[in-house]
């Protein structure tokens, strides 16, 4: 018996000793390595679930690699303009439906391969036959792309498009190397300043720099985008020096810890992130306009955003943004007038009915929907909130089978108007006149589409398709050294080249 | 004993076949599809369709279930539906660090418990005692996530003395190593310690009610010599048992802290696994958490025979 005691407890002890000698995962802590003083730890919310946007979507692979790693022919600069990036200059043909790009000589993937022009038409071919993500259809309007020297290329579409130069700027346009794709998800190889070092998966992404970089090299010879899932413990990050940036503020009530205290600089601008709150507009209760505008005037927008995110962001009434060439202050349209939104509700009938506000489970949406309850409930409706576990639960059932009254969501892509008000869309917006001021706007030259964009935003404010709570404010807190950040984040891509230390 | 010991394996099997059942069963019924979740939010009806059929979610349940248990079997634990990239090495990396996690949770339980226990049923009628007795009251009350935003307030944000979060492998930086452990394993240790505590003060004050330790008493032993040399192994039956089930509380409390302390161990795997609805990768996660559990309380099984030689008598 003795014995029988003896062996467990060495199987115990055994098993203790495998448990202690386990040497753990595999993962850095930014700051540590060497070369610190040139290196830069970011601090991000949403972690990629793989490193190829081609086939998985997300803003979080974009953010990360878009104009770092992977690089576009054309990019928008601050304003929004579309400015050369690995195209020199572009001319468009009369018709404009040929676009000829002069690529830059010296650019060089980082498998050593040089870019060319035939690179690009691979990339280009390569969106409709292998990309999966629903973005690709941007890519439906090209009728044929060609090298006609490695420097130069031709792109000709089936009808004009203004969008198609657009979505060039996007990860749509990322220029990929034909011997470069074998491994998109683990192993990204584009031409850009940085080029991808390590993944720790659950805490990093480590990007180096690029020193056979073409264009300007970048200032940090290493960054580290930190992943955080908790918005607190990305605070505390910054706070004891973990991290020298948080690249997205995600609770703006715990701003105050940071604006007063002069370690730290806090930036504040715009972005494409329209909160909306959507209208089910399939639903009968919502086939009259009155009812509708009631929702858009109970709700008492200044009120709302300074409860559900601490007064940051802007209001806006459509779907622009400022920092789109046809942006236009739309908050007039429905102003908040809780008598006239009661009696618009008894004339269409609406007062009393019962709408389901189906919300995600994300921070901005669960506390704006209280306030959305209780300002509707205020004007004589009824409103039940269902929370839906986001991703995947909110998708299916509100997104995909549109089984909602009304939900709130940011849509975050650049120039989504279209893509939003249509009636493939979970808003099942129908409105023949709003695609045709659209099809107008891409088919004709600058100034027409800028005129017919802004009778596009005019058009579905004016029909209160949905309601626009506020525009998600873009909000930086860093080291107060640290230069070079965005003001506004309007593009995909976080872009790390400018970043600098002073 | 023999009988026992095969008696228990069969139990182990049985409740791995069954768990294993039960585990696939919830995944299949979760809410979501994972293909759709992969494409994102346009995409197109006919290529969450295809991507789903590349997947293998098109087959019938009973053949899903049947290859994935085979794997299993194998040692094949399969490819994520999200990353692309084999589930073994990314489950059993996070393994690593959630145990260093639970392990130094488990000795500073022990740690704190067994000599507060123990005083405080020695001197369960004095006021230190119950001093004691209210002190780990509180601490079962303290859920360890919140035990880990408090530590974090003080210890890192306040006084600057730790990180606030992070993780480094002991092979990299040993120092900064047990810096990012210290708090998180004193968020699991206090809260755990505090509730083994209570189990530990009875199972003394058990003890000292028993005849044998009135008669080493009577022979002059003085109280503590007399619990060391004949109570603490009646004691440590009934802690064992509790020992056992804690470290099933212990892994799952490691998920939460591994949140709140931003280390990347299997409970943020789960996590994310789940928003993603990688299902394959949260089926074989949970798996492996199932197993883990079973095994402790196999061995806590054998162990209490072990301990105890009146049990080994009985199951002759």
């Amino acid at each position: 018996m003795k014995s029988y005691a003896r062996a467990v407890a060495l199987v115990a002890s055994a098993a203790l000793l495998v448990l202690t000698a386990c040497s753990a995962g595999s993962s850095t802590t930014p700051g540590s390595s060497p070369g610190a003083s040139q290196s830069l730890s970011i601090g991000l919310v949403a972690e990629p679930a793989s490193l190829d946007f081609t086939t998985t979507d997300g803003a979080a692979i974009p953010q990360a690699l878009l104009g770092n790693v992977y690089e576009t022919l054309v990019k928008q600069d601050d304003s929004g303009k579309i400015v050369p990036s690995l195209a020199k200059s572009w001319t468009t043909s009369p018709d404009r439906k040929t676009y000829t790009f002069d690529l830059v000589d010296n650019a060089k993937f980082t498998n050593d391969k040089p870019f060319t022009a035939a690179d690009a038409v691979f990339s280009i071919n390569r969106v409709k036959t292998a990309w999966t993500i629903s973005l690709k259809s941007a890519m439906d309007v090209v009728q044929e792309a060609k090298a006609l020297s490695p420097t130069q290329l031709q792109v000709t579409l089936s009808k004009p498009s203004n969008d198609w130069l657009f979505r060039m700027t996007t990860r749509i346009g990322a220029m990929f190397s034909e011997s470069g794709v074998s491994a998109l998800a683990t192993d990204p190889i584009g031409t850009g300043p940085f080029k991808f070092s390590k993944w720790n998966r659950g805490d990093s992404i480590v990007l180096q720099r690029n020193d056979n970089y073409w264009g300007s090299k970048p200032f940090f010879n290493q960054i580290t985008l930190k992943y955080f899932k908790d918005p607190t413990a990305l605070n505390n990050a910054l706070l004891t020096g973990t991290i020298n940036v948080i690249g997205a503020v995600q609770a703006p009530e715990a701003l105050k810890q940071f604006t007063s205290n002069s370690k730290y600089q806090v930036i504040e601008g715009t972005t494409n992130g329209e909160v909306l709150l959507s209208f089910n507009n399939s639903k009968p209760v919502f086939s009259d306009i009155r009812t509708r505008q009631a929702i858009r005037q109970a709700i008492d927008h200044k009120a709302l955003l300074d409860t559900c995110f601490a007064g940051r962001g802007k209001l806006i009434g459509s779907m622009v943004p400022p920092t789109d060439p046809w942006y236009e202050d739309l908050t007039g349209i429905d102003p908040y007038d809780p008598a006239k939104a009661k009696s618009l509700l008894q004339a269409s009938g609406a007062a009393g009915k019962t709408l389901r506000l189906r919300l995600p489970t994300l921070p901005y949406a669960t506390s704006c929907g209280q306030v959305v309850k209780s300002q509707l409930e205020q004007v004589g409706l009824k409103v039940q909130i269902d929370q839906l576990e986001f991703p995947a639960a909110w998708l299916t059932t509100v997104f995909k089978n549109a089984d909602y009254d009304m939900s709130i969501i940011a849509h975050v892509e650049p120039r989504d108007l279209g893509a939003v008000f249509k009636p493939t869309y979970y808003t099942r917006y129908d409105d023949p006149t709003l695609q045709q001021d659209l099809a107008a706007a891409d088919a004709g030259d600058e100034a027409a589409q800028v005129d017919n964009m802004k009778k596009a935003a005019r058009r579905i404010s004016e029909q209160a398709a949905a309601d626009w709570l506020f525009l998600l404010p873009n909000l930086i807190v860093a080291d107060k050294n640290v230069t070079g950040l965005p003001q506004n984040a309007i593009t995909e891509s976080f872009d790390l080249s400018r970043l600098a230390r002073s | 004993m023999i009988v026992r010991l095969i008696e228990r394996t069969a139990v182990l099997l049985v409740s791995l076949a069954v768990s294993s059942v039960l585990v696939f069963a919830f995944m299949a019924v979760l809410p979501g599809d994972p293909a759709r979740v992969a494409l994102g939010v346009n995409a197109s009806d006919q290529t969450v369709a295809e991507l789903r059929r590349q997947f293998g979610l098109d087959r019938p349940l009973p053949t899903q279930y049947v290859d994935w248990l085979g794997g299993l079997l194998r040692g094949d634990f399969g490819t994520s539906y999200v990353s692309k990239a084999a589930i073994g090495p990314q489950v059993f990396d996070r393994l690593q660090v959630t145990l260093w996690l639970v392990v130094a949770g488990m000795v500073i339980a022990l740690l704190v418990a067994a000599p507060a226990g123990t005083v405080m049923a020695a001197r369960h009628r004095k006021v230190s005692g119950l001093a004691l007795s209210a002190v780990s009251q509180l601490g079962v009350a303290v859920p360890a996530f919140l035990a880990g935003i408090l530590l974090i307030m003080l210890f890192a944000v306040k006084l600057g003395w730790l990180p606030a979060n992070g993780w480094t492998p002991p092979a990299q930086d040993p120092a900064m190593f047990l810096k990012q452990l210290i708090l998180p394993a004193l968020s699991l240790g206090l809260v755990q310690g505090a509730v083994l505590t209570r189990y530990v003060r009875s199972a003394v004050l058990d003890v000292l009610r028993e005849d044998y330790l009135r008669t080493a008493r009577a022979k002059g032993l003085r109280p503590f010599p007399a619990l060391w040399r004949h109570g603490i192994r009646n004691a440590a039956v009934p802690v064992v048992t509790v020992l056992g089930l804690q470290l099933a509380t212990l892994l799952i409390g490691a998920v939460v802290v591994e949140r709140v302390f931003v280390i990347p161990g299997l409970g943020s795997l789960l996590l994310d696994g789940v928003s993603n609805r990688d299902l394959l990768l949260v089926q074989d996660v949970v798996m492996v958490l199932v197993v883990a559990v079973l095994v402790v309380n196999f061995v806590v099984d054998l162990l209490y025979v072990a301990l105890d030689p009146r049990l080994r008598v009985g199951s002759r």
